[in-house]
């Protein structure tokens, strides 16, 4: 096997290699090992600190606040990719009137940090209770990326398929709608995916306007001194909890790419873009 | 206007300490993220098992939970304590720089692996076989090809980056993120002092947008 930068390699890169085997594994036990001294030394693997994950009302507190977290996922989501979906066909529209505000809106959703729409949703404009703030401010961001998301997928597909549409004498809403947009998600449905994934992980936003979601309560249940403020054991859970959530999420993009391309409905796109986005994806 | 002039000593200082923010963690995590692309991209399978663990569990993680872990759990691992930073603001400051840079070099170091698979693998095969070094080949073959396909995500990156400074308003770091939150201790209305904020970075942000949708369009035409 040949790589971009590297040949096959012969007996003496080999062993080379061996050699810097050698090394990053030294290297790495060792930062792992001094992680899992301070642990120790400062007493993170006592039964107290880890004593809380057995109380029932803390793990139904972990509970509902992992139910919060999803529920601002949910309702997110469901309303980005609506938003995402019309913006996206207002901005491939033919009217000036309705493709340049489009345009403009979703460039400035996209500008303005998600913290500051948070804060000015919550604090500037008042929402009520923060979980819609949270939501609002998802949608709106997260909308915006997927709307362009959603037009590149539009823009990549064959000119064929519309002009074949408008021939059968489709109308445009038509067109849109039964032809270039199915296919357009279907084809840019990896990048829809992880732009759901930055989605859930920028829920836990929420913290700084005290929704009760799991990072909230990570810190709730971490300052407790009944269980000797076990901060870092409840963030390691609670981090292993987000990475759990986003990586059945990913797996959950990667199978569906799998099966369409086993049933092969899916076009061959012109010019690929939904790598750029997904790498881009923060 | 009026809550910008009048509040210009919480202005000025907030969005000096968000591009000074933005600066030391963009080099700090392009160059972390370059060393993790090279781990990725190395021909010890150790090596890369290392690179991928990291980015697998750092871009499944939230910002705001690294920024949460390194302002309240890392000082209980006394490996570096607030006070030897002398303030506690000072630990925080370094504590958030701490949390973009390890958060955003997981990303830097996809786009630039990414970027170095977009080279085919022939051209590399054609230098090796004109002779040419591992050091002239990366040079004037393939890093001249990669830079195209690297350049315009790596500024969405950073772009990205320069918005998530804000997030350490949570963590007790001043910048512009924190600038509301002080407004309404002086009772201003604070849609207007956050809609100040927000033009402040689309201010920043549309043309490096701009700029790096012309190098897109401009760059794929190339290949």
């Amino acid at each position: 096997m040949s790589a971009v930068l590297f040949d096959v390699p012969g007996p003496r890169a080999r062993i080379r290699h061996r050699l810097y085997a050698v090394i990053g594994t030294a290297a790495v036990v060792g930062v792992i090992g001094f992680v899992v001294y301070r642990f120790w030394v400062t007493g993170q693997f006592s039964a107290e600190k880890w004593s809380w994950p057995q109380y029932e009302f803390v793990q139904l507190q972990l509970l509902s606040a992992l139910g919060n977290t999803l529920r601002a996922f949910a309702f997110g989501a469901l309303f980005a990719l609506l938003f995402g979906a019309i913006f996206a066909a207002g901005q491939l529209s033919d009217h000036k009137i309705i493709r340049v505000p489009s345009m403009l809106i979703v460039e400035l959703f996209r500008a303005i940090p998600l913290v500051v729409m948070i804060f000015m949703f919550h604090y500037g404009l008042s929402l009520g209770a923060p979980v819609y703030s949270v939501v609002v401010a998802l949608t709106l961001y997260n909308g915006s990326v997927l709307a362009e998301v959603f037009r590149a997928g539009v823009l990549s597909l064959p000119r064929g398929q519309s002009e074949a549409a408008y021939a059968v004498g489709m109308r445009k809403s038509q067109v849109m709608r039964l032809v270039l947009l199915p296919q357009a998600v279907r084809a840019m449905l990896p990048a829809i995916i992880s732009q759901l994934v930055v989605l859930l992980k920028d829920s836990a936003l929420g913290f700084l306007i005290t929704y009760e979601e799991l990072l909230n309560e990570a810190q709730r249940i971490g300052r407790a001194f009944e269980f000797g403020r076990p901060l870092v054991p409840v963030t390691i859970v609670v981090g292993a909890i987000y990475i759990a959530m986003c990586l059945l999420l990913t797996w959950l993009a990667t199978y569906l790419e799998k099966r369409n391309r086993r049933d092969k409905k899916v076009i061959e796109l012109e010019k690929k873009p939904a790598e750029d986005v997904i790498a881009a994806a923060v | 206007m009026d809550v910008l002039l009048d509040n210009l000593d919480l202005y000025g200082p907030g969005f000096l300490n968000t591009v000074e923010l933005f600066l030391i963690s963009a080099v700090g995590s392009l160059v972390l993220g370059t060393l993790l692309a090279m781990l990725r991209v190395a021909p010890v399978p150790m090596l890369r098992a290392t690179g991928t663990a990291y980015v697998t569990l750092i871009r499944n993680t939230p910002l705001t939970l690294v920024f949460f872990f390194f302002t309240f759990a890392f000082p209980l691992l006394e490996i570096v304590t607030p006070a030897s930073f002398g303030s506690a603001a000072a630990y925080y400051r370094n504590a958030a720089l701490a949390a973009l840079i390890l958060y955003t070099a997981a990303f830097v170091c996809e786009v630039v692996r990414s970027g170095i698979n977009t080279v085919p693998v022939g051209q590399a095969e054609a230098s090796r076989a004109l002779g040419l070094t591992f050091g002239q080949m990366l040079a004037s073959v393939v890093l001249p090809q990669a830079g195209r396909a690297v350049v315009p995500p790596m500024m969405s990156t950073m772009i990205a980056l320069l918005k998530n400074t804000t997030i350490a308003a949570g963590f007790s770091v001043f910048q512009a993120g924190s600038i509301s939150l002080n407004l309404s201790d002086r009772g201003e209305s604070q849609l207007i002092g956050l809609l100040w904020i927000a033009l402040f970075f689309v201010v920043l942000v549309t043309p490096m947008t701009l700029l790096q949708r012309s190098l897109e369009k401009r760059w794929s035409i190339a290949r």
